[in-house]
């Protein structure tokens, strides 16, 4: 028999509920990549990923071996707490240099008041 | 002291990841303290400002006000996405100007900011203290104002500055 078969019920429940919302928030954040049109709107899709579509994911993980193996298993929050320290460097790399692909075209997927480098002047004005 | 733990808490976080990610023994105790003692002298030689937490009892707080901000911004923006090409959804860009200027908060907030769906980090300026964020629904700018402004930015400074 695979240790599989031992889980009760109470606590398979639980562990596909957790996988499946985690896989499901994957897949609409993949779809959601596939299917925007503007490149800055597709930064937001993979953080459904990122956030709770690995969250959940690793829950569901945690709870089954720390069942199966009868004592607490975290190891898997350490791969979430990676992903959480590491997605921002790369989200704000791309964010960043597509900000200055933009800029140097004019592009008008920028506000017209971001197309140019600003004058720090006039900024201390905006804030008041 | 000081010289030999340069970065105590990253240390600490360092024999913590390792016992976690091997299994609890004398052995791997001792190996990953020297790890971490080597990890802690090579940051510093990279980045000798050391950061400086103030108040620990804020960081609890933070970490569940944003576990309840993720969730609520997942439900919304999946439901967007969902509905998408249906809903008149438009992003948008929004600038906040912030108060806090240090680098360790200013990088927390960016985890925070990234980890949160619906918004993604796009500029600060150092001069003007100015953040361009890029929001995926424009009806929630002024949420997101109210939130970066009188929930994450008070809790930052009570904890870094």
């Amino acid at each position: 028999m695979s240790p599989l078969a031992a889980v009760p019920l109470a606590v398979a429940i639980p562990v596909a509920f957790f996988v499946v919302l985690g896989a499901t928030l994957t897949l609409i954040g993949a779809l959601g990549f596939a299917r925007l049109t503007s490149f800055y709107d597709r930064l937001h899709a993979p953080t459904l990923a990122t956030s709770w579509g690995t969250g959940s994911t690793i829950i569901a993980s945690a709870l089954m071996f720390s069942f199966i193996d009868g004592r607490v298993i975290l190891h898997e929050f350490v791969i979430g707490f990676c992903i959480v320290l590491t997605t921002p460097v790369t989200l704000m790399m791309l964010g960043r240099a597509a900000l200055m692909r933009d800029r140097a075209e004019g592009s008008d997927a920028l506000p017209e008041d971001m197309r140019h480098n600003r004058d720090p002047a006039a900024d201390t004005h905006a804030r008041d | 002291m000081s010289r030999l733990f340069p970065h105590p808490v990253l240390s600490v976080a360092l024999v913590f990841l390792w016992l976690m990610l091997t299994r609890f023994s004398l052995g791997y105790l001792i190996l990953g303290t020297a790890l971490s003692l080597v990890a802690g002298w090579a940051y510093s030689a990279l980045h000798s400002a050391k950061p400086r937490i103030r108040r620990w009892s804020a960081i609890p707080r933070l970490i569940g006000t944003l576990f309840l901000d993720i969730i609520r911004s997942n439900v919304a923006v999946t439901r967007l996405l969902l509905t998408e090409g249906r809903s008149g959804r438009q992003s948008a860009f929004i600038r906040v100007p912030l108060q806090i200027t240090s680098g360790n908060s200013l990088a927390v907030l960016a985890i925070i900011l990234t980890a949160t769906p619906g918004t993604a980090w796009v500029e600060y300026e150092t001069e003007t203290g100015i953040l361009t964020l890029h929001i995926f629904d424009a009806s929630e700018t002024d949420h997101y104002h109210d939130v970066i402004r009188n929930t994450y930015e008070p809790m930052l400074m009570e904890i870094f500055e």
